[in-house]
């Protein structure tokens, strides 16, 4: 039987390999999901099929069936009930419950124990998975909130967080040299509880713009819980799935730090300080306005367009607008691209999914890395709730927050323009000196309601 | 019972060969795909459920604070994994739609 079972688990492990391995690739990934999810259901049938033995009562096995049922509806109405512009929050939440639950299973496998035979070393283990499945909870739930602008909470002072580790680090250390008192499942909720908070005081100062990089270490997080808690039930399957999420997770947010060209230590750091001094800098900014129609005579006569989508095209929605003003654009003959910054909108990715929801074609997107040298080219470039992507203080001003970060050389064509619903910065804090230039001009109001004036003039012309 | 995985040899050759597959599965990805494969494997470190299955299938019904506490942990694990799996199928339908070709 143990044959079967372990036949049974490699099976899943090498869909999950596979599955990933497939997701890595553009015409593959929806295959590569699907496999995923079908090792995931063979990984789990083998599972409730080894442990129903005869001693087993039925009603625990209705229940783990009903509990499987049950939560994959609430999975897939929770999954459709989101926007798609709400992916990144909804992937946060996810994440949130996977943290939980390794949280809930640690601390439940603590007082199942018999931790008087425990080795050190798995007792270590054990407090580990739960440590990170608790942080990675609360963690991912500040993510959400903060991703759904639900919460503008400060930073806590530094000190609280260093409070928070140093208790955590100690308290194992007081159980092991009086073990007596101090009874392991305890000493496993206490350190689960600090856990808890530290997630939040661990999120907290992390900016908005920088939302991506958490979420991705904060899933990888939860693979290292799952890895630990794979150590624990000695199950091969759960420790290969729990690494190969932390490893692809950890490499992820290297690949995003990189795009952003910061490191993950200023990342986690936050940037409290800079952010303020940026900000009081915005009110001396002169700005020049246009009109949709002005805006619709420029593109109309301009042989080469870009349009660089932000998290404010997401908001309104505007990309089928988008579509359409390009098609108009292209039968008068011009030539239009979009360019994508790699972090635009909250996650990588983010604008490309939104751009093919409105049918656009792989062709006309644009790498920022493709087009930044030949920008002088572009005749209009039309930004849509974009901000810190084309702020040219991430150039030149030192102080800014988001100096070092690349960005797309929108400055450097011939006009700009901005669609912007007000004049507040982006999300980073930062101000645009992009709006100062002489050659960039301010379209205000809602996307979507901007891009169809736009084209009903386009119509007129 | 007692002991855990770790003191098996095996057991390290898994994490670090799974560490390697999992740096060579993703060193080439495309920003388009971070977010879907992002979202893909935070379902696949769902499987953590199992975790929950085994206590529940392994106790009994009688140990009611345990029982309870471990089918919390299996519902939210589902919905972790069902809805992670979901989602990402959402995302990625978005890329296979039919491509407008002018």
């Amino acid at each position: 039987m143990t044959i079967y079972m372990n036949a049974t688990y490699l099976l899943s492990a090498v869909g999950f390999i596979l599955g990933l391995k497939f997701m890595a690739s553009p015409a593959k990934a929806k295959l590569g999901n699907v496999v995923s999810a079908v090792a995931m259901g063979i990984a789990l049938t083998a599972t409730i099929f080894w442990y129903i033995t005869a001693d087993i009562t039925y009603t625990n096995g209705l229940l783990v069936l009903g509990l499987l049922v049950f939560g994959s509806f609430i999975g897939r109405f929770l999954s459709k009930s989101y926007a798609i512009t709400q992916m990144p929050e909804l992937i946060s939440l996810f994440n949130a419950f996977g943290g939980l639950c390794a949280m809930i299973i640690g601390i439940n496998e603590a007082a199942l124990r018999d931790t008087n035979s425990l080795f050190l070393v798995d007792k270590s283990i054990l407090l580990l998975g739960v440590v990170l499945g608790a942080a990675s909870f609360t963690g991912s739930i500040v993510a959400y909130f903060k991703l759904g602008n639900k919460m503008k909470w400060n930073a806590p002072p530094r000190a609280f967080t260093t409070i928070a580790i140093l208790l955590m680090l100690s308290l194992p250390f007081l159980h092991m040299l009086a073990p007596i008192d101090f009874n392991f499942f305890y000493l496993t909720a206490v350190l689960g509880g600090l856990a808890l908070i530290y997630g939040l005081l661990f999120a907290l100062p992390v900016g908005g713009a920088d939302m991506p990089v958490l979420i991705s270490i904060l899933n990888a997080v939860t693979g290292l819980a799952t890895a630990l808690s794979g150590i624990v039930f000695e199950s091969t399957i759960m420790l290969l799935g729990g690494i190969l999420v932390g490893s692809t997770g950890i490499l992820l947010t290297a690949q995003m730090c990189k795009a952003m060209n910061r490191s993950l230590a200023t990342v986690l750091i936050g940037n409290r300080k800079t952010a303020k001094a940026g900000n009081s800098v915005s009110e001396e900014q002169q700005v020049q306005s246009i009109s949709s129609a002005e805006t619709a005579t420029l593109l109309a006569f301009s042989k080469k367009v870009a349009i660089i989508p932000g998290f404010g095209m997401a908001v309104a929605q505007a990309q089928k607008e988008c579509f359409e003003i390009q098609k108009r654009l292209e039968t008068a003959g011009a030539e239009v691209n979009y360019i994508i910054h790699p972090v635009a909108g909250r996650m990588p990715g983010h604008m490309n999914v939104l751009l093919a929801e409105a049918n656009i074609d792989y062709q006309y997107i644009i790498d920022m890395d493709e087009v930044n040298h030949k920008m002088r080219d572009y005749d209009a470039v039309v930004v849509i709730g974009a901000n810190d992507v084309v702020n040219p203080a991430a150039e030149e001003d030192e102080n800014s927050v988001i100096y070092g970060m690349p960005i797309i050389k929108a400055y450097n064509a011939k006009q700009v323009i901005v669609l912007k619903r007000s004049m507040a910065s982006g999300y980073s804090g930062a101000t645009n000196t992009l709006f100062d230039r002489n050659n960039c001009r301010l379209l205000f109001g809602d996307a979507k309601s901007s891009l169809l004036q736009i084209l009903d003039e386009l119509k007129k012309i | 019972m007692e002991s855990f995985y770790l003191s098996n040899i095996d057991g390290i050759y898994v994490i670090v060969f799974s560490v390697l597959i999992g740096i060579e599965l993703i060193k080439n990805v495309p920003a388009v795909l971070h977010t879907p494969l992002m979202s893909g494997a935070n379902a696949i470190s769902g499987i953590i459920v199992i975790g929950g299955i085994i206590h529940l299938l392994t106790l009994s019904i009688s140990d009611v604070s345990s029982i309870v506490a471990a089918s919390l942990a299996v519902l939210i694990g589902t919905i972790n994994v069902s809805g992670g799996f979901f989602v990402t199928h959402r995302m990625l339908a978005m890329f296979a739609k039919p491509k407008n070709k002018q």
